[in-house]
């Protein structure tokens, strides 16, 4: 990062603005472009198009959308951290575990997910699990591989001190292995949670009646592109705040973690 | 205190392809000693200390704490490593009071004593700042203070000054005998360099290498309290000429025979 000093003002808001600004600027660009050269709105829609169709869909039903979407985004992430942590821990643990436990990961990983997703419909039925799953499978392996990363790169000094202050196995996970692995556990969620979106919306392609996919697919199928548009950037709205959620937790609650991943 | 009998270490398989680090090692030291170990680098110092903290298990004879036969780490015993190795992500309050943690015992008494201790150590304002705001020599003071704080009646000390430039090195020397002449305890001590190991001992023991052995051991006979002062003493003098004889003569020897 550089270190140019600002006015107090400007370097604080900083992070923000300058996105900000660069967004407004793309925006107008976009705008002006597609009337000055008359753009089709099926192929390009101007942003006032897309603001104002997704208006007139109304604020209530676009809730729903983006509900239902956060709902298998969040159960999917939240399942992915569930599995991740405790096959991270084997994996681990032992040569043994490792070498049984990574060729499945990877099996699981080398399947394209939208193989998997109309299989595990009719397996699980038309409800939220498969969708669920389907989020899961592609947000947890980037998990798992950063949290054993992080679990054997502890340093063998630190493991020893813990050894020599007698400490039980648990507390070398609990009080040296984990608190080490934060910056690598963070680096993982950040990954997941961006992939927790994908997969929701890959899910959604597959089998639902309603979220944000589900109102990308059913409005292209009737050529309302402005919709599919709006949908679209409300999924990647959704997905930069989820991401910056976990950011300042990690800001918040793990300073030096952070501290350290800037380094 | 310490009774280590015929011990011998050797890594990996014995005859192919192993490395012997010790051989036949006997060294008693007393209640409230201070021993210092010297001698060339790869000699085993280190692990001799390692096994007589019990996080190495010797491959032949054994060592005994109190009449009790060491089988891994115990709670009379505390170490002090040659790097500081404090956990990053807690203040060094924390750090020192982290075998208190361990043993479950991290109560308003054991951060009391962490405090005192930093005290001590002079780097009591430091106590709720992270690792890497202190200099490598505070560093290391707070790992002598983690090492104490559940009262141990042995220090192991591995090069503990090792890493510190020559001006901290005599200062924390003089500190640790010190802290030593408040709270006494047995201290076995490995060092590198011949002036520390004859001002902080009551007997230098001075190893060989290829397998590791005991060369001699050199009983110093200077007033206490210490300090570097002493260097112009006469018994300092013959302590530290000696040991150059042993290490250097020695070494002088086998480059004859491998040249
Ligand atoms: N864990 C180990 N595995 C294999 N060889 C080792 C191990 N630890 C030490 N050694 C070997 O034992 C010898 C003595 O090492 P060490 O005790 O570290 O010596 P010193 O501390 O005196 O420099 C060296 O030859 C070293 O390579
Ligand atoms: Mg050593």
């Amino acid at each position: 990062m550089s270190n140019t000093r600002l006015p107090g003002w400007l370097s604080a808001s900083r992070e923000f603005l300058i996105p900000l600004l660069a967004l407004l600027v793309l925006m107008a660009v976009w705008e002006a472009s597609a009337r000055l050269f008359a753009i089709p709105e099926y192929l390009l829609p101007s942003p006032s198009r897309i603001v104002e169709d997704m208006a007139a869909m109304g604020g209530q039903q676009l809730g729903e959308h983006m509900v239902a979407t956060l709902r298998t985004v969040l159960f999917g992430f939240f399942l992915s951290i569930a599995v991740s942590f405790p096959l991270a821990v084997l994996i681990s643990s032992s040569r043994l575990a490792a070498d049984a436990i990574y060729p499945l990961l990877v099996l699981t990983q080398s399947v394209p997910k939208v193989a998997i997703a109309p299989i595990l419909v009719v397996m699980l039925g038309p409800n939220e699990m498969p969708r669920v799953i389907v989020t899961f499978l592609v947000a947890f392996f980037p998990l798992v591989i950063a949290m054993t990363t992080g679990l054997l790169a502890v340093p063998s000094e630190l493991i020893e001190l813990a050894r020599s202050c007698r400490a039980s196995k648990l507390q070398e996970l609990f009080r040296v292995r984990l608190p080490f692995s934060i910056p690598f556990i963070f680096s993982g969620l950040k990954s997941a949670i961006a992939l927790s979106v994908v997969g929701a919306v890959v899910g959604e392609f597959v089998a639902a009646e309603r979220g944000l996919g589900y109102l990308i697919t059913s409005a292209t199928a009737f050529f309302k592109v402005p919709v599919a548009f709006g949908a679209m950037l409300v999924l990647a709205l959704l997905g930069i705040v989820l991401f910056q959620l976990i950011v300042v937790a990690e800001r918040v609650f793990f300073p030096w973690a952070a501290a350290e991943e800037r380094r | 205190m310490i009774d280590i009998k015929q011990v011998g270490q050797v890594f990996g398989a014995v005859g192919n392809g192993g490395v012997r680090a010790l051989q036949g090692i006997d060294l008693t030291v007393k209640d409230r000693e201070i021993v210092t170990l010297v001698g060339p680098s790869g000699c085993g110092k280190s692990t001799l200390l390692r096994l007589v903290s019990g996080l190495v298990a010797p491959t032949e004879g054994s060592i005994f704490i109190r009449d009790e036969r060491v089988t891994g780490p115990r709670q009379d015993t505390g170490i002090v490593f040659q790097a500081p190795t404090l956990l990053p992500w807690a203040t060094i309050v924390e750090n020192v009071m982290f075998p208190s943690t361990i043993m479950g015992r991290a109560d308003e008494a054991a951060r009391r004593r962490a405090k005192d201790l930093l005290k001590v150590a002079g780097i009591a304002d430091f106590a709720e700042h992270r690792p890497r705001q202190l200099s490598g020599g505070m560093q290391q003071r707070a790992a002598i203070c983690r090492a104490l704080v559940h009262d141990p009646d042995i220090l192991l000390m591995d090069e503990p000054f090792g890493a510190l430039d020559a001006l901290t090195r005599e200062i924390m020397t003089i500190e640790l005998l010190r802290i030593w002449s408040n709270t006494p305890k047995t201290i076995l001590f490995v060092t590198h360099s011949i002036p520390e190991a004859v001002i902080l001992a009551d007997r230098v023991v001075v190893m060989s290498p290829r397998p590791g052995r005991i060369a001699e051991i050199i009983d110093v006979d200077l007033p206490r309290p210490r300090d570097f002062s002493l260097s112009g003493h006469p018994e300092f003098q013959r302590c530290t000429g000696r040991i150059r004889d042993l290490i250097f003569g020695e070494q002088g020897a086998r480059f004859d025979v491998e040249h």
